[in-house]
């Protein structure tokens, strides 16, 4: 569904992403896990077109979308919720999810917009009791489930996840992978996800892959990744004691 | 038709080399930064792995060869540290310095995947009982076989290679239907049969795998018709997992590569240029997935050609031509591997001097047979019998261990050999 060859991104003169590749298959959750700078973020950025491309090609259902603009993404059906819940503050819920779905109202008028939003509420029914509220009096885990309704709101076939667990309790984590799974399964979705909290999100992942300072060091299945001595000491924090020799 | 892993087994080419992309990206990237021997390697010729961009840029990186493996002897070349490794394995050949290879716990899954493929490629499922008569220990194979079975869910037993008639009512009683041994082994177990007077009629067997040493299609014919079974070939080296990197389909027209794992090429031996599909060359394999042993283009000295063409059994991995013959000049005997260097080592320190000698591989009653043929000179040569004879019984102790079974020494006039033919190979494969 997605596929990267030898993406090369730079900020400036510091080479980000070097040669990435790597493919999303149609209805996989796949994980990118990986420490803080190894450029997952970037490599999320890239693919949404919020971040250009300098070298290397990226295909999205076989059709190649280098070099394409955000809005033009969205369009093709890759929404992108970005890190840190940016929602709009100072709007309220309905607004946001109203914003969320510009584009179901631009092709298809009022009506479908506002039985987009019921499904939302539905999706995600604390949001139907905090609707007429401000958004950013919402808490963080009910911020999360609004970046990622108001990411829904397009009618996605692929969803970018980027760390959808920064700053929530471990019980509304568990809630929000919970969701995303259900989203998988329910809606078909395929999903790419950046996480810091690699074990919550591998556990619902089909395959995950090892980001080291801008390049692939290992790709793996999602359990065999969970099983890795390695990757359990770098990046589930488990094991901290133990040294390499 | 029967597949393991259909998804990956008939997975269209252009996924393939995306997968295949993938995996070489992250392994080079690997071994760059945990592998000493590969990071001076890369450095010399100015190549950073972040660098590859395509498949074809693997042929600029420099061939790995034994040699390279053991002067990294024990575990200089592993990928993990040893806390990570799960099982090692040392390879068949007796160099010297050995060849230790490691494995991790995910490195053990994927080698049960890829036998697993192997086996149900060729029909085993899990009513079947699989007799596994390969030396465990000496050899990695059966370790994997074992593996690939049971992940199928098949009855395995292990029962090692060795006491031929109890194998043979074993497999008889345990109502084996899947045989695993090198072709020596299976026409050791036919002649047991007949010496025992047993109708292979009245076994339950369906189906051979064997390996572990090049054998002829005559002698796939003999199997086929006397054991009343399908046999298959297959290809491995301990370097490379064992078992599970190549295996025969039951179309038998030569021996799919797991290309989700293993990048092949064929070179010339010579020159170590990349030669094109159906010429005969050297194998030389990468891995992409491993993780405690990772070998960038490995020279596994054997002779193959490659057909990328499509096969009748609908996988889209590339398949290479049966391996018969070497490039270098290690014999493969019953399983076993020893090359003229090692026989005169030893013939050097019986005697204090190397010998000229020759060593002829026979096959006699569809039995490797080795003889070491020594031109007899002054230290070889006594006037008292005596002594002679416990000269020659010395060096044929010394030989027979080092080898496992019983080698022959016969002593001749100088002049006799061409002494620069070090190795006499009269079996016939092809």
């Amino acid at each position: 569904m997605l596929r990267l060859v030898n993406v090369n991104s730079h900020y400036g003169l510091v080479r980000v992403l070097k040669n990435v590749s790597m493919h999303v298959g149609q209805g996989e959750i796949v994980t990118l896990i990986g420490a803080n700078g190894a450029g997952k973020t970037t490599t999320l950025r890239t693919i949404s077109g919020l971040h250009p491309v300098k070298a290397g090609r990226i295909y999205f259902q076989d059709r190649d979308i280098t070099g394409w603009p955000a809005e033009r993404l969205v369009e093709l059906g890759i929404a992108h919720v970005p890190e840190g819940r940016q929602i709009f503050s100072p709007m309220s819920v309905n607004d946001n999810l109203e914003l969320g779905g510009h584009l179901v109202y631009k092709h298809y008028g009022k009506k479908r917009l506002k039985s987009e939003i019921d499904q939302m509420l539905d999706l995600f029914p604390v949001l139907g009791q905090r609707r007429p509220q401000y958004a950013g009096t919402l808490s963080g885990g009910e911020q999360q489930m609004l970046a990622i309704a108001m990411a829904l709101m397009s009618g996605p076939r692929m969803l970018l996840l980027d760390e959808p667990s920064m700053g929530l309790a471990p019980m509304i984590i568990r809630d929000i992978f919970a969701r995303i799974a259900r989203l998988q399964q329910e809606r078909k979705l395929t999903v790419l996800l950046i996480e810091q909290n690699a074990k919550a999100a591998l556990n619902i992942s089909d395959r995950g892959y090892v980001m080291e300072t801008g390049r692939i060091l290992l790709e793996e299945e999602a359990g065999a990744l969970l099983a890795n001595p390695e990757v359990k000491r770098a990046y589930l924090g488990r094991d901290q004691r133990e040294v390499w020799e | 038709m029967t597949y393991w892993n259909e998804q990956i087994e008939c997975m269209d080419r252009e996924t393939l080399s995306q997968v295949q992309l993938e995996g070489l990206q992250a392994t080079l990237n690997r071994v760059y930064k945990n592998v000493r021997h590969y990071r001076k390697l890369f450095r010399e010729i100015d190549f950073m792995p972040e660098d590859l961009t395509s498949l074809d840029m693997l042929q600029q990186l420099p061939l790995l060869t034994r040699r390279d493996l053991s002067r990294n002897y024990p575990y200089d070349m592993f990928a993990v540290p040893l806390r990570e490794v799960v099982r090692l394995h040392t390879t068949a050949f007796n160099f010297e310095q050995p060849v230790v290879i490691g494995f991790t716990a995910n490195d053990m899954a994927n080698w049960a995947e890829l036998t697993a493929r192997n086996l149900a490629g060729i029909g085993v499922t899990r009513e079947d009982v699989v007799q596994i008569a390969l030396n465990f220990g000496i050899m990695s194979g059966p370790f994997g076989i074992q593996l690939g079975a049971e992940a199928i869910g098949a009855s395995v037993i292990p029962i090692s290679a060795g006491k031929l008639r109890e194998q043979v009512k074993i497999m008889r009683d345990f109502k084996t239907s899947v045989l695993i041994s090198t072709p020596t082994v299976a026409l050791g177990l036919i002649n047991a049969m007949a010496e025992l007077d047993m109708d292979p009629h009245g076994m339950a067997l369906k189906y051979g795998i064997f390996g572990a040493e090049p054998w002829a299609e005559k002698t796939r014919q003999e199997i086929e018709s006397r054991l009343f079974i399908s046999a298959s070939d297959t290809y491995g080296l301990t370097e490379v997992f064992g078992p599970g990197v190549a295996w025969e389909c039951p179309a038998k027209k030569g021996l799919h590569i797991a290309e989700d794992h293993f990048i092949a090429e064929v070179i010339d031996p010579a020159t170590g240029e990349v030669l094109p599909p159906g010429e005969e060359g050297e194998l030389v394999i990468t891995t992409i997935g491993k993780e405690a042993f990772p070998l960038i283009r490995f020279r596994t000295g054997d002779l193959t050609r490659m057909d990328n063409t499509q096969c009748a059994c609908g996988r889209t991995h590339c398949r290479i031509s049966r391996l018969f013959k070497r490039c270098d000049d290690v014999l493969v005997v019953r399983g076993t591997s020893v090359t003229p260097d090692q026989i005169g080592r030893i013939l050097a320190r019986v005697s204090g001097e190397e010998p000229r000698f020759q060593i002829v591989v026979d096959r006699e009653e569809s039995k490797d047979q080795l003889v070491v043929v020594i031109e007899a000179t002054d230290t070889y040569f006594f006037d008292e019998m005596k002594k002679q004879r416990r000269f020659v019984e010395h060096l044929h102790r010394e030989i027979s261990e080092f080898m496992g079974w019983e080698v022959n020494i016969r002593l001749v006039e100088p002049g006799t050999f061409d002494p620069y033919q070090k190795v006499v190979d009269n079996r016939r494969f092809e």
